[in-house]
């Protein structure tokens, strides 16, 4: 994947970047608001992660309203030392696709850029998902393992719809908070693992193939190969 | 009196200070601007207009009145004898005047007739008074009768034989009588002035003797003496009220000021001693780890210890920006019921993982005009701690409803508990009871709690629940 970052700090810059390249994606970077409101006009990009406070008179929510005003739609992750609740109301209102604040660790921002992406391609009206033998109907609202049905309360549908969702990218606790709780905040509790080891009891105890796969020092993933 | 008070609303609303005193203007310029000033100045002009409305009144009732009863009797004694002259001519006239000059009762008449060619007829007067020169117009004039002079009040007509007819009454005593009076009154005038400048000096006075104890007070405190508070005179007047009122203000000031010293001392402390230990296992590992294993280890256990720094950091931010009660204006209409019953769900498995039996009971509707994310961390908060300190095998209590315009949320456990002495103290930042220290945690969930029930105008209370603790969050309910 091609992705541009902006971001004024050296040392975040260099760790983000040198992550990203180990990952395998291809980034470009800038580190003011000018340059990198000129890279993500005229080049394409599959996702930018934008810093908000930024030298050269365009900070982060300004270059993102003039992008989204000349209709690019590019997936954008603002990764912001501003992590108030309003911040970050302001950075999704102004367009944002997701908000990261700083200090952060790298999986977590890996993980998000890389749901941004797939989020970009499969958004479309899809009523089936499948990972390896496993099965969802989304209209039917059911789930089966090879020829095995299987029932699941409807907080553990949707967790699993999101981790179909997003198979085969790592998806941390907080990722699952936001997006299947609507949890803002982490909990002291280890509320999500004690939730997808009871979804792991479901899918894959019976079966020979583990596909929910926990990512140490990461979160969780769904694929059907092993990790 | 109803005259009175119209000047005095007159004097209160024209602002009199500066017309008052022209002479005075160029030494009193910064005095007019004082309150005092402009308090005492407004009083005295106040109380000079109704002393002036007074003297006018008593004036005019008193002379006034005498003055229009002499001209009555003149007017009355003027048509009688023009009476007499027209039924009986002139010697009816003069025969009429003649009784009248020598009635001992009346002495104070004055009767003047001539003839067309201005001869003396008959009359107690020598001769015509010297600027007595229109008829029937009143005249004030000094007359020389008997030999004696007097002041009187004439009037003169001309009768339809040509003769001049002057009739009079001799006003002297009511000439002294006026004079007397208006000594006297010009005496209480001036009295009243004097009296009207000391009573606006004293009022100047007792208002800066006021001002002073709140100047001298708030001065002090300018200072940084916190501690300084008004004293109160004891007889519940404005200014007492005003002391307790500003008194109130530092009190809360002077809490807020602890309060931010305490956070800061326990941020020094409580921040300080997990970057020691992140900074220990990093100088430990770049001195003495001999295998990459060990420095990964020791990398990532002081990553940990970091990122639980940050997570303290944000807490703290989290309740500075509740308490700052900037979340208000993205206060919505909400049912807390959905919510409430989405945190059961996401406990509930936690619960049932440790061997504890979550027993809820959640109302339906809770409206709330709040913070949703809000209130659900205060809740995730409580329910946390409850998890955390319960022991296998016994029950957390998890109950929300609305009773008296209150939506109460409960969460009781029979953990540890959190003792009486402590209980107050336990929505502080970073408290932790005795028996908490060796459990995890940043000490900063319920001062959380706490910031957002305050936030909301609610409460949170904590209570025994024989054994273990109860926290009850109170929050007003929305009305419909």
């Amino acid at each position: 994947m091609r992705i541009l970052v902006v971001e004024d700090d050296k040392d975040v810059a260099g760790f983000v970047l040198k992550g990203l390249r180990e990952a395998g994606h291809t980034v470009e970077h800038a580190d003011n608001g000018r340059d990198g409101l000129f890279l993500a006009a005229s080049e394409n990009f599959d996702a930018i992660i934008l810093d908000r406070m930024l030298p050269g008179g365009i900070d982060g929510l300004r270059l993102l309203e003039t992008l989204r005003a000349q209709d690019n739609a590019t997936p954008v992750l603002f990764l912001s030392a501003l992590g108030q609740v309003d911040d970050r109301v302001k950075g999704l209102k102004a367009g944002g696709d997701d908000y990261l604040t700083k200090p952060f660790a790298f999986a977590e921002l890996l993980a998000r850029v890389e749901a941004l992406t797939r989020r970009g391609k499969s958004d479309g009206p899809a009523t089936k998902l499948s990972v390896g033998d496993l099965e969802m109907d989304l209209l039917s609202r059911s789930v089966r393992r090879g020829a095995q049905k299987i029932d699941l309360q409807p907080r553990e549908f949707r967790l699993l719809e999101y981790l179909m969702r997003h198979a085969g990218q790592v998806v941390t606790r907080t990722m699952l908070l936001e997006g299947v709780w609507d949890y803002h905040f982490d909990p002291q509790t280890n509320v999500i693992d004690v939730h997808v080891s009871r979804l792991r009891q479901k899918i894959d105890k019976p079966f020979e193939l583990p596909l929910l796969h926990t990512v140490r020092n990461a979160g969780y993933m769904l694929r059907a190969e092993e990790v | 009196m109803e005259t009175i008070p119209a000047p005095a609303v007159e004097a209160a609303e024209s602002r009199p200070g500066r017309a008052e005193a022209p002479s005075e203007t160029r030494r009193a310029k910064p005095l007019i601007r004082s309150t005092g000033i402009r308090f005492a100045l407004t009083y005295a002009v106040v109380f000079g207009l109704s002393a002036f409305t007074l003297a006018f009144s008593l004036w005019y009732s008193t002379i006034g009145l005498l003055q229009r009863q002499v001209e009555s009797a003149i007017l009355n004694d003027a048509a009688a004898l023009n009476e007499h002259y027209q039924i009986g001519g002139l010697p009816s006239l003069i025969n009429a005047i003649h009784s009248r000059l020598t009635d001992a009762s009346d002495s104070d008449g004055i009767y003047l007739l001539l003839d067309p060619l201005g001869n003396h007829i008959i009359g107690n007067l020598d001769q015509w008074p010297r600027g007595l020169n229109q008829i029937n117009t009143w005249y004030e004039l000094p007359v020389t009768r008997k030999g004696v002079r007097s002041i009187s009040l004439l009037r003169a007509y001309t009768l339809s034989g040509g003769e001049q007819l002057l009739i009079g009454r001799d006003v002297s005593a009511r000439t002294q009588l006026r004079n007397v009076m208006r000594d006297a009154l010009l005496w209480a005038l001036g009295l009243m002035i004097f009296l009207g400048l000391l009573g606006a000096l004293l009022i100047r006075s007792m208002f800066r003797r006021m001002m002073r104890d709140i100047s001298t007070t708030t001065r002090a405190i300018a200072l940084g003496d916190l501690t300084r508070r008004i004293p109160k005179h004891g007889d519940g007047d404005e200014f007492d009220e005003l002391a307790e009122i500003i008194n109130d203000m530092l009190e809360r000031i002077s809490r807020l000021m602890d309060g931010v010293r305490q956070v800061s001392n326990a941020i020094a402390h409580d921040l300080r001693t997990p970057i020691t230990r992140a900074r220990a296992r990093l100088e430990d590992a770049a001195l003495h780890a001999h295998t990459e294993e060990d420095l990964q280890s020791a990398i990532e256990r002081a990553m940990l210890d970091l990122d639980g720094v940050v997570g303290v950091f944000e807490a703290l931010l989290r309740i500075a920006e509740i308490e700052a009660g900037s979340r208000r204006s993205a206060f919505a209409a909400i049912d807390l019921t959905p919510m409430l019953e989405d945190i059961d769900e996401l406990y509930r498995a936690v619960a049932e993982e440790r061997g504890l039996i979550l027993d809820t009971r959640i109302d339906s509707p809770l409206p709330l005009l709040g913070d949703r994310e809000l209130v659900q961390q205060a809740v995730a908060n409580l329910l946390d701690n409850a998890l955390k300190f319960s022991a296998s095998g016994t029950t957390i209590r998890f109950s929300a409803r609305v009773e008296e315009a209150l939506i109460e949320i409960s969460i009781a456990d029979s953990g540890p508990g959190i003792s009486e002495e402590d209980r107050n103290r336990a929505t502080e930042r970073f408290f932790r009871a005795e028996s908490a220290r060796s459990t995890a945690g940043s000490g900063l969930g319920l001062a959380l709690v706490a910031a957002v029930a305050q936030l909301h105008n609610g409460t949170l209370r904590l209570a025994s629940n024989n054994p273990g603790l109860r926290a009850i969050l109170t929050l007003p309910a929305r009305r419909k």
